[in-house]
């Protein structure tokens, strides 16, 4: 009995003492942390691999080109799903255990605006490639919060777009709005279109909500077939794209869909989406010189052309270490100041962040037809 | 169950009260005969009667069209929901696994179509066959593939978990039918296994759309339903066909062979059963392979009708055919269709009529108020005492 009462005082205090790290020497050639929260499992999942893709190309090339400051690049990667608690988990297990005081992350706005809160909280910078919720970079009282930024244009931007494009291209006069009552995204989405096709004298003949979960649609397609509106939108991700208009198909539905971001995925059912129009960030078919070099870039490495997902991911730590690299200092209060001050030239487009920490840049509509996705025009804010 | 209930043994003058007015007694009799409840239930059932019925005489087409896809839903529940039936009218257990066991069938067939085109080798091996045929034969054989391929795993599983655990408390066995559904969940959610991804079903045949207005049309590709016109696909047919000749197959299995009279046997009293000379463990075996066939091409069924498979497909169906289990009689093979044809009914006319996320609420209120009525469901048989 006295042996093992000693034997597990011993353990005891052997494990405590390896649990207390002392706190390091801060080296000037220590490696600046840098986390990646992406979707790398659920629902989305290609748009993590495609956000994870594009930001270690970044990094690579910094890394090879001697870091930020001298000091190389470290990633943590994350897997926060598209979901405010994984990603919450993830974000504090990597601020607090690994010290990262820099993320780049979440693609979901439902995962990045519960994040945003934490870093704002302790400091530490985040920007987001592809959140484009308003939320993300504001306060409840409508300040801006000042650690928080992204790399993409927000859901207002997103639905003026679309809600123009259905007006003056398509020359809609009706329209019926689906959202996903439990997705901010397609909320926010949605709300920006309506203002916008109503403010230019359209009508919405008919809204209907649905859940992540669902996977028959026929009352929702019934009552569109009733009401006969002429565009239908759908802003939410692929997964929910592929369903619903799969099954318009079926119902005989031929009033053209029109979307966001979330369909642009190599998941898209092209055959089942054929017809649709959708705002994106990026088109690799864009003649610039730097969307050329970039493409041909991702193609070498990875096999396939960038998606706007990691064409973002790509700008946003790009603009993450040209920041840390202006501001001269690893220091999160310093380094936003410069951020905030960016000009910067991504693939993307040309980015400068207004007093929202909103980029101020354009988007560009695309049209799923004959098994591939083609450009059809660039809106300019 | 809606009728007066036989009169009470008791009377209803209370032992000790010297003065009982008819008003005293009439409360008691309410009380005691539930009068509340029934009248709060048959005024809902009215309510909802009505509802319903007005709007389905404004636009009688749009009505038609619910039930006809209610009846699709509803039979794909129905052999979901036959697995876990038989397996709980034998062994008592409720097994959770088996909504996995659908989702690996839809992905079977997904590999199957997808990666070795199965569903072309008539045409691939007899040149000349006529494209309906070989389509037909191609299907055929893509879902007993899904079904072959459930039945080995579910005895397999069978026999790893379940076998070793039929002596302890249930309560055992039905934790490790919750684990053996977390396990093929995960599993399969391995990139190397089926991905975590939400992958694009290709279908075995093409959608061929018919609608039903001033006569029987077809919907050419692209073009436009006219208004109030009852549209139904191949697909409607294929599920209500497939699911009815499963249903027939299995009823002339428990009812005309001799394996189904022993697992009628089994199913009634185990001890005995094995004194008539019964091998219980084979039979038992035999009870998951054809549940686990049965949800296989329910799982081959649901993804040609909604084409999306992904690594959780099995979690919402399987609820749903469990509830319409319990509703029809857990242990009760007819309870087992009806309740699930009651399910798929009051989905989609939930869906429709009130609003599609209500769609479930409603479908598991039901579920509460037949429990609420009928204890041990539509066709379920009381607990019986084992003299």
């Amino acid at each position: 009995m006295k042996t093992y009462k000693i034997l597990s005082i011993l353990i005891v205090a052997v494990l405590l003492l390896t649990a207390c790290q002392t706190g390091g020497t801060t080296g000037k050639t220590d490696p600046i942390k840098v986390a990646i929260l992406a979707p790398l499992s659920g629902s989305v999942a290609t748009f993590g691999e495609s956000t994870k893709n594009g930001a270690m190309i970044a990094v690579e090339e910094w890394n090879a080109k001697g870091g930020i400051l001298g000091r190389q690049i470290e990633v943590v990667v994350e897997d926060s799903q598209c979901s405010a608690d994984p990603a919450v988990n993830a974000a504090n297990k990597v601020i607090d255990q690994d010290k990262v005081k820099y993320i780049i992350g979440e693609v979901c706005s439902s995962a990045s605006i519960p994040v945003s809160m934490i870093a704002e909280e302790k400091g530490v910078i985040q920007i987001s490639p592809t959140s484009t919720n308003d939320k993300l970079t504001l306060n409840a009282d409508g300040s801006t919060k000042g650690y928080i930024f992204r790399a993409c244009y927000n859901d207002s931007f997103q639905g003026v777009v679309t809600g123009n494009f259905a007006l003056t291209v398509l020359n809609s006069k009706t329209a019926f709005v689906l959202s996903d009552q439990g997705n901010d995204y397609t909320i926010g989405l949605a709300d920006s279109f309506k203002a916008t096709f109503t403010a230019g004298g359209g009508t919405i003949v008919g809204e209907e909500t649905y859940t992540k979960s669902d996977t028959d649609f026929s009352a929702i397609l019934a009552k569109i077939s009733e009401a006969k509106p002429d565009v239908v939108f759908l802003g939410d991700y692929y997964n929910i794209v592929n369903l619903v208009m799969a099954q318009a198909k079926e119902k005989g539905i031929t009033a053209p869909f029109i979307g966001g971001d979330g369909w642009d995925s190599s998941d898209l059912d092209l055959a089942a989406a054929d017809g649709g129009y959708y705002s994106n960030h990026y088109s690799p078919e864009d003649a610039r010189p730097i969307v050329v070099d970039w493409v041909a870039k991702y193609e070498a490495k990875h096999g396939s052309k960038p998606d706007a997902l990691a064409t973002l991911a790509y700008d946003a730590a790009n603009i993450l270490f040209t920041s840390i690299q202006n501001a001269g200092v690893d220091d999160t209060a310093k380094v936003k100041d410069a951020m905030a001050a960016i000009k910067f030239e991504g693939v993307s487009g040309s980015i400068t962040y207004n007093n929202l920490h909103n980029p101020v840049k354009a988007a560009v509509m695309l049209q799923v037809k004959d098994g591939k996705v083609s450009y059809v025009s660039t809106v300019n804010p | 169950m809606l009728t007066d209930s036989p009169p009470s043994l008791i009377s209803n003058t209370p032992m000790n009260s010297t003065i009982s007015p008819p008003i005293n007694r009439l409360f008691q009799r309410i009380i005691k005969q539930g009068w509340i409840g029934k009248g709060l239930l048959i005024l809902l059932a009215v309510v909802v009667v009505t509802y319903i019925g007005g709007k389905a005489i404004k636009s009688p087409s749009l009505f038609i069209q619910q039930v006809l896809n209610g009846l699709q839903l509803g039979f794909v529940y129905a052999l979901i929901a036959l697995g876990y039936t038989m397996v709980y009218g034998i062994v008592k257990l409720i097994n959770f696994a088996h909504g996995d066991v659908f989702m690996v069938g839809a992905f079977v067939s997904y590999f199957a179509v997808a990666n070795f085109g199965l569903h072309q080798w008539p045409s691939k091996l007899i040149p000349g066959i006529p494209q309906g045929i070989s389509v037909l034969i191609g299907t055929i054989t893509v879902i007993v593939l899904s079904m072959v391929v459930c039945s080995i795993m579910a005895v397999t599983i069978e026999r790893i978990a379940y076998k070793p655990l039929r002596n302890a408390p249930r309560i055992s066995a039905l934790i490790t039918a919750i684990a053996v559904s977390f396990f093929l969940e995960y599993f399969g959610s391995l990139r190397f296994v089926f991905t975590n991804n939400f992958v694009t079903y290709k279908r075995p045949l093409t959608v061929v759309t018919w609608y039903i207005k001033d006569g029987f049309h077809q919907l050419q590709s692209g073009a436009e339903a006219p208004q109030g016109a009852i549209l139904f696909s191949n697909i409607f047919i294929i599920i209500v066909v497939t699911s009815i000749l499963l249903m027939a197959l299995l009823q002339f299995i428990v009812r005309r062979t001799k394996i189904g009279k022993a697992m009628r046997a089994a199913a009634f009293d185990k001890q005995t059963a094995r004194m008539m000379g019964i091998e219980v463990d084979n039979i038992i075996s035999i009870t998951f392979a054809i549940g686990a066939a049965l949800a296989g091409a329910a799982g081959v069924l649901y993804a040609i009708a909604f084409p999306q498979v992904v690594w959780t497909l099995g979690i919402i169906p399987g609820l749903k055919a469990f509830v319409a289990a319990v509703i029809g009689g857990i242990g009760s093979i007819p309870g087992a269709l009806v309740g699930a044809l009651i399910m798929g009914q009051a989905e989609t006319l939930g869906a429709s009529y009130i609003s599609t996320p209500m769609r479930d609420a409603v479908a598991f209120s039901i579920l509460i108020i037949v429990l609420l009525i009928r204890p041990t469901g539509i066709f379920g048989e009381p607990a019986r005492d084992k003299a």
